[in-house]
């Protein structure tokens, strides 16, 4: 098991690391780094779906906004205390998933992504339409009130800091672990030979409903942690084009890698903060990523490294 | 006014709504009929027509007739040739693997529309209607003098959406005699049927895809030049058209052309209807829903019939 | 009677479109034999282990696995009551190594213990003999050992019945000689159903034969009377040309 060994090893560097660096980085920098680990959550839950089970959804925003609005609702307008209202918003992204999964899941390949992508265009309507209390496209912001645990106020950095820390690190591991299990594997299978899967006795459709419903739930966690994070919340996490960030920043860092959506969050986001610099039209940075990397990297940085240097890269 | 004059107002609006969308959708069906692949730009280069329209009619400077005439011919010849440059560097790389393709796509449509952002700018721009008479239009009632005729005020509509609607039909007709009775229908459809087998008796498969993604693409700039008169070029305009197409291909049948249409107009006259008495978001709620459920429980569309 | 056979079919009819591909199909799999299912090209063999294995659903007609009814069942319930299955066309997992192959077949049956699973998947390679390509990647093993590899996906699942399609297909003869050798040890261990085109592997490594022609059952018996009956050699001569 030397493997499993170098894989724990990578992990712990990269949490020790991703510490490190937020004292050493001035706060403008160590400040993005919360950021970035709560976008490496929802790119962690999609990457579940797409890297490892091989199945590609144009509709993640839809968990995401789950999340966000489960949470920023029950805090904002019932007054809910922060771990509730977290709660809540997670069960809200897991429950979205479990209905979308099970209806989408009927169909396959290019019908699966029309399909996710149609229930969250739907999603995203719905936010716009209950606008009463959502706010649309304006959002609202979180009260202060919500925004604190107990004594810790999750509005300094510090506080913010530690609380996108252990969220990421609880997905990260999670995560690792979940893919060295048994489900884990076989959802690799179901990606590499679905039909084989089935025949060696496994049940794909299961298989593929629980790694849906688990990706809505970290995707959930993420758009929960970003609105008590940032105190944002804005039908503009629902959008398309948030359902095709994770997409990106997955395919950029590597597919089907645990530390695939960590690279590629981190190096899109910089990408975006440099260009946004001097142009208002940034996303065409993500567009030229996005046909380069089909083109020419289609597993990614991550799996660059894979192929060519560390072979257990997991 | 009154329920019935409002009601065919409302029926006017969506018959134009449905004719452009029928133009668009239908380059969204050929290509995905003919090449399997699902094109995710499709509403930019819809949006790249109204831009160009609006280019050719400013640089011409002249009547706008001329203008407009002008823009007819060159904007989605523009929009084909990009489209065709674009199959030809990214789509015929990735051998038009249906993910990698929608991956690709996803990108071209930021490229596209960012790159105008940054030349066209933000700004929404009209192009001005080459005639634009307004036309009254009658109402008949039963009334207690027997039947009556009288003229409504506010049911009217204008000569440009008359030839709006006309336009299409025509191109729609036309391109159908192109597919059924030419030389290059016959090769789209040898390659629709099976594009290996057509490869083997000679027909020029790589070329073929080509010009049809070309096609596809001149036929959403087609109904976009049409449509900037009335509406105005903006940067951001390819969104909804994209996602009506996506409908109306889906409920029509994926790659069934007169499903396309008759979809095309189920949708397009619902949806001016629909929007005429309820809110337009509800209507897409309700719209986008169904055609979740469709693909779902209907795959092969709501008129098509089960492939085998 | 019914204790000796492990699976039975009754009246396994399919359609295609209008078209049978098998009609009123009453076999019997005799427990702990070689069964071989022969037949020309086109006479539905692969249609019917279809439906038995639940790939393929039935049109009409059942099938009994130890005396249950399972026409019910989905593929992977079958799979899990003791049915393994091999693919016509060699269907691995390609980006995985063959250990990983292996023991995505053994870690359903074994549970999650690694250990168990690891020694499962040793003994299974040694005795297909690849065990020394444990590591290499699946899709980059040569055709013939693609194959083996599949066989012994099939053996770590431990099957009750072990359907092998057109397992020799492909093959070189000194291959061919070692699965002959393989498919002998296996017989009393497990019930192989083996659909075979190879003649002389039939004839080496069957118990007892059934021959299909034309979706329907055309003859039942061991080795020597299907090789002595004129009806076999008639549908195998009339098609010999075709």
């Amino acid at each position: 098991m030397k493997d499993a060994a170098k894989s724990n090893a990578l992990h712990f560097g990269v949490l020790a690391t991703l510490l490190v660096l937020f004292f050493v980085l001035p706060p403008y920098h160590a400040g993005n780094l919360s950021r970035i680990m709560v976008l490496a959550i929802y790119a962690m839950g999609f990457n579940l779906v797409f890297g490892y089970t091989g199945l590609l959804s144009l509709g993640h925003a839809m968990f995401f906004a789950a999340g966000m609005y489960g949470f920023g609702l029950t805090a904002n307008l019932a007054g809910w205390p922060v771990v509730p209202a977290f709660a809540t918003g997670i069960v809200c992204a897991a429950a979205l998933a479990a209905v979308v999964a099970a209806l989408a899941l009927r169909t396959a390949g290019v019908s699966f992504m029309i399909v996710t992508l149609m229930f969250a265009q739907t999603a995203y309507l719905v936010v716009l339409y209950f606008g009463e209390y959502t706010r649309g496209d304006e959002g609202f912001v979180v009260q202060k009130a919500a925004r604190m645990i107990g004594e810790i106020d999750l509005t300094t950095d510090t506080a913010r800091f530690f609380a996108a820390y252990i969220l990421f690190a609880i997905c990260f591991l999670g995560l690792a672990r979940v893919i060295q299990s048994r489900f884990g594997r076989t959802l690799v299978a179901i990606r590499e030979n679905e039909e084989r899967t089935r025949m060696l006795g496994y049940d794909a459709q299961r298989h593929k409903l629980y790694a849906m419903i688990l990706s809505g739930a970290v995707s959930g966690v993420a758009g929960a942690a970003y609105a008590m994070l940032f105190g944002y919340v804005g039908a503009t996490f629902a959008s398309v084009q948030y359902s095709i960030f994770p997409l990106l920043w997955v395919l950029l860092g590597g597919a089907g890698t645990t530390i695939g959506p960590l690279i590629g969050v981190l190096f899109m986001f910089y990408l975006i903060d440099f260009s946004s610099s001097f142009t208002n039209a940034y996303m065409l940075i993500a567009g030229v990523a996005l046909v380069l990397l089909t083109l020419f990297a289609p597993h990614g940085l991550a799996g660059l490294v894979r192929r060519k240097v560390f072979a257990w890269l997991p | 006014m009154e329920f019935g004059p409002h009601l065919m107002l409302a029926a006017l609006e969506g018959a134009v709504t449905a004719a452009i969308l029928a133009l668009t959708a239908m380059g969204l069906s050929i290509v995905f009929g003919v090449m399997r692949v699902v094109n995710v730009a499709h509403g930019e280069f819809y949006m790249l027509g109204a831009v160009l329209a609006w280019w050719v009619a400013t640089v011409l400077g002249t009547h706008p007739a001329i203008g407009f005439v002008a823009a007819l011919i060159i904007a989605p010849a523009l929009v084909g040739g990009i489209a065709m440059v674009a199959d030809r560097l990214v789509l015929k790389r990735v051998a038009y693997d249906a993910d990698r393709t929608i991956v690709a796509t996803i990108g071209m449509l930021y490229i596209i529309q960012q790159t105008t952002l940054m030349t066209f700018g933000p700004d929404a721009r009209p192009v001005e209607p080459p005639f634009n008479t307004r036309l009254a239009l009658p109402w008949f009632e039963w009334g207690e003098n027997g039947f009556a005729m009288f003229w409504p005020w506010g049911l009217s509509t204008t000569s440009y959406k008359l030839f709006v609607i006309a336009a299409a039909a025509v191109v729609l007709v036309a391109l159908w005699l192109v597919i059924t009775r030419t030389k290059a229908g016959l090769l789209m459809r040898a390659t629709q049927q099976d594009s290996e087998t057509a490869q083997a008796f000679g027909v020029p498969v790589g070329r073929v895809y080509s010009l049809v993604f070309g096609l596809g693409a001149g036929l959403a700039a087609l109904g976009a030049v049409l449509v900037v008169p009335i509406q105005q070029a903006h940067y951001l305009m390819g969104h909804d058209p994209l996602l009506l197409s996506f409908i109306v291909v889906i409920i029509g049948g994926l790659g069934s052309l007169p499903g396309t249409v008759i979809a095309a107009l189920l949708i397009g006259m619902s949806d001016g209807i629909i929007s005429v008495f309820f809110s337009p978001t509800l209507a897409k709620i309700i719209a986008t829903l169904l055609v979740a459920l469709v693909l779902v429980f209907r795959p092969q569309g709501l008129m098509g019939r089960a492939q085998t | 009677m019914a204790a000796m056979n492990i699976l039975e079919t009754r009246g396994l009819t399919k359609t295609y479109a209008g078209l049978k591909a098998n009609t009123d199909i009453n076999f019997v799999l005799a427990r702990g034999k070689v069964t071989a299912l022969i037949g020309p090209n086109g006479a539905g063999k692969s249609t019917f282990v279809g439906m038995v294995s639940g790939r393929t659903p039935a049109t009409s007609g059942k099938v009994f696995f130890e005396g249950r009814d399972i026409s019910a069942l989905p593929a992977h319930k079958r799979i899990q009551l003791g049915l393994a299955y091999t693919f016509q066309i060699t269907s691995i997992f390609p980006g995985l190594t063959l250990h990983e192959n292996v023991a995505l077949a053994a870690r359903r049956i074994l549970g999650g213990d690694p250990a168990k699973t690891d020694a499962k998947v040793r003994y299974v390679l040694e005795r297909v003999g690849i065990d020394d390509r444990a590591d290499q990647i699946a899709g980059d093993l040569s055709y013939g050992h693609q194959r083996l590899l599949e066989i012994a996906m099939g053996l770590a699942q431990e099957p009750k019945i072990f359907i092998l399609d057109e397992p020799t297909q492909g093959l070189a003869e000194s291959e061919v000689q070692d699965f002959i050798k393989l498919i002998r040890d296996l017989a009393g261990e497990t019930t192989i159903l083996l659909i075979e085109h190879n003649m002389k592997v039939v004839m080496a490594a069957a118990d007892h034969i059934t021959v299909l022609d034309q979706g329907m059952v055309l003859a039942n018996g061991t080795p020597g009377e299907i090789h002595a009956n004129p009806a076999v050699q008639a549908a195998y001569l009339g098609t010999a040309d075709a």
